[in-house]
């Protein structure tokens, strides 16, 4: 679940980077979240992880007030969370199995559950075949998918993805998208930001839209940029 | 346990992979504590040997010339009670006289002389001869002790250098800990540095503070410990060495304590500096990422 209330966020310069954004995400829901580059997306993925606090207005996640967490509890909130990068953030000198391992070591999981786990959710993204294989050797779009996988291993209730196409080829972009709409239905709250109308309008999903640090939009359907 | 366990991999890992810098922490350590070591067996050696000499510093007491052998003798307890005396040897004319004689090598000018020119006399030695003045006092006050005759100057010597050499170790082993501390925190920066990345990725994904240090930790923990062992087995030859090479020089006459003294307390200091080390050395190191 997730909820922004009134929500402003300026930085220290005083330039305002959001201004009175409200929206909310129930368990399970997909959305996607557009709008131009400096639009004020990235500050709203910042604030729902805890990289930023607002200045204004309430930010919820997975039950968690932002507003008032504590530095302590802020690594709690972020395993109930699965965080995507556009630039994936794998680990290079580590074999797939082990960047995907690695979430479940962070949230304390048993080396059995691991050993069974990490190859459940590599099948799921179709990478069953390549754990021992490293970063490097993988496509763009393969290693989108071990960022996917790794989102996936704790099985979070929240998972952000951050311009996850935007460094993969464009025909992979939808088989990418499928994947993730394929994981909310099994019940995932899944926040998809991009700039890509094309891709979105393939999707008939609710399409949150920022423009200008200002919540533009909120339907559902497709977007015009 | 498991996490534990995920800790020691990781950090035996990154021991492995960032072999330079973990050579060079070794090499610091090594030599830092090197110097230490040597610094506190010189100050440890330095220490004996004036203690030595100051157990033979004794005061000399002596007994007013009217009172007879026996009244003299009877002063001993009221000597012992003084809180610094730790043994007298009571020494009477006669043997005074002998003992004077002797060192005359039996000249036959003193043949006349009779005991009864000489007092009767209390060799008082010292718990702390650092305190001989106040000894020399609390002497004199006693009644029937005729005068007090002490070497102020030689004590006072001695306890000041006794002072200076602990007060220039314990300035060198404490610089030399911070030195080692901070060189010890660059390298190991240097080792965060190159995993700035990793520690970002997995911070993002929820690790808390203590599960980004523990690989760190446990990296420079068997640095340290690594370090400690091997400046321990050369500071030990080193000791044997040298002090074997006093043995069989003109210096043979100085009592050196025996490493096999030395050995238990020296492993547990260098064990400890190098864990303390270690671990000051890696929070400093990740301090910076530790910022959520």
């Amino acid at each position: 679940m997730i909820s922004l209330e009134h929500v402003y966020k300026s930085y220290e310069n005083g330039t305002p980077a959001i201004e009175d954004v409200s929206f909310a995400m129930d368990d399970g829901e997909f959305a996607f979240l557009v709008g131009p580059s400096g639009s004020g997306k990235t500050t709203i993925i910042k604030l729902l992880t805890g990289e930023i606090a607002s200045t204004e207005g309430r930010v919820v996640v997975n039950g968690y007030d932002m507003g008032t967490i504590s530095r302590r509890r802020l690594p709690a909130l972020r395993r109930t969370l699965g965080v995507i990068f556009q630039d994936f953030r794998l680990i290079d000198n580590r074999n797939v199995y082990e960047n995907v391992a690695l979430a479940m070591h962070v949230y304390g999981a048993r080396n059995s559950e691991i050993k069974k786990r990490v190859p459940y959710v590599l099948g799921l993204v179709g990478l069953e075949g390549r754990m021992r294989d490293m970063p490097k050797e993988l496509s763009g779009g393969e290693q989108q998918r071990v960022a996917i996988a790794r989102a996936l291993a704790n099985n979070p209730r929240t998972i952000i993805a951050d311009e996850p196409t935007g460094n993969i080829d464009p025909e992979l972009s939808a088989e990418l998208m499928k994947l993730l709409s394929k994981i909310s239905e099994q019940g995932t709250t899944m926040l998809v930001v991009t700039h890509e109308h094309d891709l979105v309008n393939q999707f008939a999903k609710r399409v949150i839209r920022i423009v200008n640090g200002r919540l533009a939009s909120d339907s559902k359907g497709w977007y015009q940029a | 346990m498991n996490r534990i366990g995920y800790y020691i991999r990781e950090g035996v890992d990154s021991i492995f992979n960032h072999g330079l810098i973990s050579f060079t922490t070794i090499c610091v350590i090594l030599a830092c504590l090197l110097i230490m070591g040597s610094f506190a067996s010189v100050a440890v050696n330095v220490n004996h040997i004036i203690g030595n000499l100051e157990d033979q510093v004794s005061i000399l007491a002596f007994v007013d010339e009217k009172w007879t052998e026996q009244e003299a003798r009877s002063l001993e307890k009221e000597i012992m009670a003084i809180d610094n005396v730790a043994a007298v040897t009571f020494v009477t004319r006669s043997q005074a006289l002998d003992e004077f004689l002797q060192q005359q090598e039996d000249s036959p000018l003193f043949d006349e002389v009779e005991p009864t020119i000489l007092r009767d006399r209390y060799l008082v030695y010292l718990k702390d001869v650092g305190l001989m003045a106040g000894t020399q006092n609390r002497l004199s006050e006693i009644p029937g002790i005729a005068s007090v005759n002490a070497h102020l100057g030689i004590a006072q010597g001695m306890v000041a250098v006794r002072r200076i050499v602990n007060v220039v170790s314990v300035v060198m082993i404490a610089l030399l800990m911070v030195v080692s501390v901070f060189i010890m925190a660059n390298t190991l920066r240097l080792a965060a540095f190159t995993r700035r990345n990793e520690v970002a990725i997995v911070r993002m994904i929820g690790a808390t503070n203590s599960f980004i240090r523990g690989p760190f930790n446990v990296e420079g923990m068997i640095l340290g410990l690594t370090g400690s062992l091997i400046a321990y087995l050369a500071q030990w030859l080193i000791y044997i060495t040298v002090t074997g090479r006093i043995a069989a020089s003109s210096l043979s006459f100085l009592e050196i304590v025996p490493f096999s003294v030395l050995a238990l307390p020296m492993l547990a200091c260098f064990l400890a500096i190098g864990l303390l080390v270690a671990i000051f050395g890696s929070r400093i190191a990740i301090r910076n990422y530790m910022r959520i």
